[in-house]
């Protein structure tokens, strides 16, 4: 009896092992479904910036930079009761394996107010009216996940810049590769990756509270599979705002500003 | 716009006659400078070079273009500048105004006068076909100097450069792909130094405040002692015996950054070996 429940547990760990790695050959990068690409954060890297920051992930790295507040210009722009959060998002040219045409476009005009929006929701602009505050981001080296990236660099920016925040803010992407829920599609799964249902991006953003500020998905995907991705995308959202609060702290220990 | 007071302007000026600068350099002296290349995997080359706290990065990416009629069998360069309002709270978004468009052109006659790319071996089919060799370049923080740190960075790039894969049969690039071979380019280091008159005072390297008090510029693109690009910028003349004077200071200078930039490499292979 002992024996063959012995067998048996055998059996079963081999079918885990199997079901595991099953799940691992599905991603080309050898990663687990909820595995994010391994990140790091520097902040406090533009001398001329109130504030600003790196956040690398994977081979996606994006820079932040935060003027401000200060006075608004032109003065028609300005808003009289509250302050301005002017976001804007820019991939250099040669970030991307085909040369982009340098200045702005349709995408990055749209991805500009979505990460604004992603961040608006923990500032306290009402502090000051009449005033802008200039979220400047730029894509050094992009491979997926690069809105996530910069809203990233762009929260820890402006905790660097001294702005007053009720709360953090951490973003990451899940993602459905044909029928598994993934965490982090990288430039492969979400560009050229074919097969079964093909491939759903949905970028996330999340206050360290839980609080949802922005959420896209691009794809095709069922209720009860968007809630195992808002599960998965919750618990690595915290593993990054501890990343960012790590590099928040390193950078006032002696570092230069 | 945030300008340095006539103040700052009248106490630089006392302390260059003295021989004296705010940072405590001599006056044809080079702040610290470091080079480190392929800071971004999907261009074909690139660079960031620090200078103080002067930043820039500049890439290179390559793509199929048609050639110009005057010169059927070359590749193409095309330089472009930005000075991203990351890097300063004086830039601002929108199209390419002056300081960028000029930036751009000095750094793109730097590169195509001392015939640093071999052109010619840029050619795929005479007349139909050659590489264009794009070389961006992107302040991340303005302390004054970007044209020198471009110019030490662009070639740095077009030194790191890898020429992408071609696909023969479908005649286009395989983007993402890169063979082993290196961008066809001179074995020297021409360097394009910018020197600033203040006073009665001659320059180089100025830090953000020096340069918004420079009267005038000259930028002299030059290797080993051949001159091969030159411009005077502001409306101020220039003495003939001031000139002289620059000429006469080339070389050291030039000697003096080469030393810095062979440093300069150094310093970030052993920040990364460490």
């Amino acid at each position: 009896m002992v024996r063959k429940m012995k067998k048996m547990k055998k059996i079963n760990m081999k079918q885990t092992k199997h079901n595991i790695k099953m799940a691992e050959t599905k991603r080309k990068s050898g990663r687990k479904a909820d595995e994010m690409r391994p990140i790091s954060a520097k902040v406090g890297i533009i001398p001329n910036a109130n504030g600003s920051a790196m956040f690398q992930s994977g081979k996606t790295i994006a820079i932040a930079a935060v003027y401000g507040p200060k006075e608004h210009h032109p003065r028609s722009q300005r808003n009289p009761s509250r302050g301005t959060l002017r976001c804007t998002y820019n991939m250099l040219s040669f970030s991307v394996t085909d040369r982009i045409r340098p200045g702005s476009n349709r995408r990055s005009t749209e991805i500009s107010k979505i990460i604004g929006w992603a961040l608006e929701p923990v500032l306290m602009l009402d502090k000051y009216p009449g005033k802008v505050i200039d979220v400047c981001i730029n894509m050094i080296q992009a491979d997926a996940g690069t809105r996530c990236a910069g809203i990233n660099a762009a929260a820890m920016a402006l905790a660097h810049a001294g702005i007053p925040m009720k709360n953090m803010v951490s973003s990451i992407a899940a993602g459905k590769l044909d029928k598994t829920i993934v965490l982090d599609l990288d430039k492969y799964e979400d560009s050229e990756f074919e097969g079964g249902e093909g491939s759903t991006d949905i970028p996330i953003t999340f206050t360290n509270d839980g609080k949802l500020t922005h959420i896209q998905v691009d794809g095709h995907i069922t209720v009860e599979q968007l809630k195992e991705a808002m599960k998965m995308t919750r618990e690595a959202s915290k593993k990054i705002y501890e990343v960012q609060k790590q590099a928040l702290k390193d950078s006032v220990g002696g570092g230069e500003k | 716009m945030i300008k340095t007071p006539s103040i700052t302007k009248e106490r630089i000026q006392e302390y260059l006659e003295q021989g004296k600068r705010f940072d405590g350099r001599k006056l044809d002296e080079f702040r610290d400078l470091s080079i480190e290349t392929g800071v971004s995997k999907n261009a074909e080359g690139s660079a960031r070079v620090k200078i103080g706290k002067t930043e820039v990065l500049v890439g290179v990416k390559m793509n199929i273009g048609t050639p110009y009629n005057d010169s059927p069998n070359k590749g193409n360069l095309m330089v472009t500048a930005e000075l991203l309002p990351l890097s300063s709270p004086r830039f601002e978004y929108g199209p390419p105004k002056f300081p960028a468009i000029e930036l751009a052109r000095v750094i793109d006659r730097g590169i195509r006068e001392c015939k640093f790319i071999d052109f010619d071996k840029l050619c795929i089919k005479e007349g139909e076909k050659v590489w264009t060799v794009f070389v961006d370049i992107y302040s991340i923080n303005d302390d004054g100097n970007l044209l020198d740190a471009a110019g030490i960075g662009a070639i740095a790039a077009l030194k790191d450069a890898k020429i992408p894969k071609y696909d023969e049969k479908e005649g286009g690039v395989l983007f993402g792909e890169l063979t082993d071979e290196s961008l066809a380019v001179k074995k020297d280091f021409p360097i394009s130094i910018t020197f600033h008159k203040i006073g009665k005072n001659i320059i180089i390297d100025p830090t953000r405040e020096e340069e918004d008090v420079s009267e005038t510029r000259v930028t002299i693109g030059s290797s080993k002692g051949i001159i091969s690009s030159m411009q005077k910028g502001n409306s101020e003349a220039l003495d003939i015996e001031e000139f002289n004077k620059i000429l006469d200071m080339l070389e050291k200078t030039w000697n003096n950054i080469f030393k810095k930039i062979e440093e300069g490499y150094k310093i970030k292979q052993q920040e990364k070996n460490n």
